[in-house]
């Protein structure tokens, strides 16, 4: 439980969360979120959060995103008995799986989603921020679908470490924007971002990746990606005759494990984000923001964001862009202070090693990203054998292939055992 | 008189005297915290406010220029803290009113009582929050206040005229009008609607209205002269300090001396 509500307040609050309550009217999840924009801005926050409160629950925006999801992005994704990786770790392990979701990752739903509500809404063009390159993919395929122009901002380091995914953009049809100013990552891409909405905030649609930013992202983001949980929910009942003990999921700005964990938070589960550990504990080494970091403002929201006592944001280290971030949704910062989501981390080797075990046990390669959540969910299983786990497996690793190369496949050897 | 009557006092001298009033913006401590100082009094000399910018990470509604100054500032060590100890080294000495320009997060690091009470030992007026919206302020708008320091507002051509008027009347020391819809340091020319733009925030003002955001020139100042009673140059000085070039000559050209 943090300092920051009292315990009173704290049940209060996830109660409101569970009944749907949150964010407020003020776009706060308890102290959480709220809009902190450029005045230029405000307008435009104000038009995009009524788009989202007229359209979002319509039965016509819902018919069209439900039948895109099905026909387009392929949905529902599968959930897998994984009996290899489940025998090895003593553990019943499920997962549900984002990766073979169209274009390999969670982000198609959140990309699509907020495409159809962009044309909806008239924008002449839509721009959109990437860290791994997956929410880029996902916006520049879904612009495609629904015929708007889109704009990606990337930042240069970013852009080589994920070189597939520059070259996927470019043939969906995006431009794709180096981003050379600040930490050159996720976070620079954001900011860059919104610069650019500030010049044309009347034409542009920013279609913004994760559940993290002023309101009303961090709520139109969860809502789009639930998605992903209330299927999982569902198998999980049909398959596994019943609901997991605890469900894991990997936390950057947080999108694919609010989407996950969100229609979970009222049920008898045991939930933990996943955060990157980085290569060390020391501010710079890691990005494990709600593990290690303080309250502050970061682009557009009151939350967790790792800093330095003169409230500078930091720079972080991940071994995978995704996670390569300095704040973290405000409604992960909710459910860290109320306890019902606990967050953990999980370093750069041991992500590696999860993913070489998922590849060798299940024929699985996923996303780094996605590896620190099977390297936690390992350590689980460890301390309790025989649990009944969930993973979300947010999405492939295809991508990561520049930076795998450079670490030699340790498994390759015993792989046929 | 209260710190942030100070300010608009400073505007309608400039006016009364038949000239805009002119606010330079630099980033503090940039290009050499050594002559901060230094640079601080040479450009309170001839502005009539003095806009400090806190350099911060992520200074997402900045251009390129303040960018790098905010960068490379931060990478020569320069703080809030820092800079309020350099401010106490020529406090009486700066006849200009002072402005800090600083994104949220560095001053709620600092604590935002704390904050007014150190602002004001150190001579500071008044407080620019361009991440800021009204709806989010008024808890470092209650303790500025509490000291007499006032929290800027910042008025955008976007801006619809209701929430014009609201944001005039919040406004302490002048109504900041941002001239385009835009980030800071634009060189394409100020717009041609901005006349009509300046004179309907001005009949909603009560206080002195000061038009920022790409303006450059003598002829840049001379035209938002006509419509707004300042002016104020960021990027442009900041590139003069970037070549190494006195500022004051370029600031005299700017109102005509």
């Amino acid at each position: 439980m943090s300092a920051l509500l009292q315990a009173d307040e704290a049940s209060a609050l996830l109660e409101a969360a569970i009944r749907g309550d949150l964010p407020d009217e003020r776009g706060r999840f308890g102290p959480f979120g709220g809009r902190y924009v450029p005045e230029t801005l405000v307008p435009a926050f104000e038009r995009l959060e009524k788009g989202v409160h007229e359209h979002l629950h319509e039965p016509s925006f819902r018919a069209e995103f439900q039948r895109e999801l099905h026909e387009w992005v392929g949905r529902p994704t599968a959930l897998s008995y994984a009996p290899r990786l489940s025998e090895s770790w003593g553990a019943e392990v499920w997962l549900k799986r984002e990766d073979l979701a169209h274009t390999g990752a969670h982000k198609i739903n959140n990309a699509i989603g907020q495409a159809i509500l962009a044309k909806r809404l008239g924008a002449k063009r839509v721009i959109a921020e990437t860290g791994a390159g997956q929410h880029g993919v996902a916006s520049a395929a879904a612009c495609a679908r629904v015929g708007l122009p889109c704009t990606v901002y990337m930042g240069a380091v970013d852009m080589e470490r994920q070189s597939p995914n520059v070259d996927r953009m470019r043939r969906l049809g995006a431009e794709v924007v180096a981003v050379e100013s600040g930490d050159k990552t996720l976070r620079a891409a954001i900011d860059e971002a919104l610069r650019t909405w500030v010049t044309d905030p009347e034409g542009i649609y920013y279609l913004l990746g994760s559940a993290v930013g002023a309101h009303p992202y961090p709520y139109l983001v969860r809502e789009l990606q639930s998605v992903i949980g209330q299927e999982a929910r569902q198998q999980m009942i049909d398959l596994a005759g019943g609901l997991p003990d605890v469900a894991f999921a990997c936390v950057g700005g947080g999108s694919n494990a609010i989407g996950l964990f969100y229609p979970l938070l009222g049920d008898d589960i045991e939930l933990i984000g996943v955060e990157a550990g980085g290569t060390g504990n020391g501010l710079g080494q890691n990005a494990a923001t709600l593990a290690t970091g303080t309250p502050g403002v970061l682009q557009g929201s009151y939350t967790i964001i790792l800093q330095d006592q003169d409230g500078q944001v930091q720079e972080t280290h991940s071994i995978s862009a995704g996670l390569d971030y300095s704040g973290v949704g405000p409604e992960h910062a909710l459910l860290q202070a109320t306890g019902r989501v606990q967050y953990i981390s999980a370093t750069d080797d041991e992500a590696l090693e999860a993913l070489e075990e998922l590849c060798a046990s299940e024929g699985i390669l996923t996303a780094l990203e996605t590896s620190h959540a099977f390297a936690a969910a390992r350590d689980y299983a460890a301390q309790k054998p025989g649990s009944r786990i969930l993973i979300g497996n947010s999405g492939r690793g295809d991508k990561d292939m520049p930076t795998l190369t450079k670490y030699p496949a340790r498994t390759r050897s015993h792989a046929g055992a | 008189m209260q710190a942030h009557e100070r300010i608009a006092a400073a505007i309608d001298a400039a006016t009364q005297s038949g000239r805009p009033g002119l606010i330079p913006f630099i980033t503090a401590g940039y290009p050499d915290p050594q002559r901060f100082v230094e640079t601080l009094k040479s450009i309170a000399s001839v502005g009539d406010v003095v806009e400090l910018g806190i350099p911060f990470s992520d200074p997402m509604a900045d251009g390129m220029t303040i960018q790098r100054s905010s960068f490379e500032a931060l990478q020569k060590g320069v703080s809030l803290k820092w800079i309020f100890e350099q401010l106490d080294t020529v406090s009486g000495e700066i006849e200009a009113p002072l402005v800090m320009m600083s994104y949220l997060n560095p001053l709620l690091a600092f604590g935002y009582e704390a904050l007014a009470e150190r602002a004001l030992a150190a001579g500071v007026c008044g407080f620019i929050v361009p991440d800021l919206p009204f709806e989010e302020s008024e808890e470092i708008r209650t303790a500025l206040e509490a000291r007499g320091l006032g929290l800027i507002q910042l008025v955008t051509p976007a801006t619809p005229t209701r929430r014009l008027q609201t944001l005039c009347d919040a406004s302490r020391g002048f109504v900041y009008a941002v001239t385009i819809t835009g980030i800071t340091g634009g060189d394409a020319g100020l717009p041609e609607d901005l006349t009509d733009y300046l004179d309907k925030v001005a009949a909603l003002s009560s206080l002195p209205v000061c038009a920022g955001f790409g303006i450059r020139s003598r002829d840049d100042v001379a035209a938002v002269g006509k419509h707004a009673a300042g002016a104020i140059v960021g990027s442009a000085l900041v590139e003069v300090l970037e070549r190494g070039e006195d500022p004051q000559p370029y600031l005299r050209s700017l109102i005509g001396q």
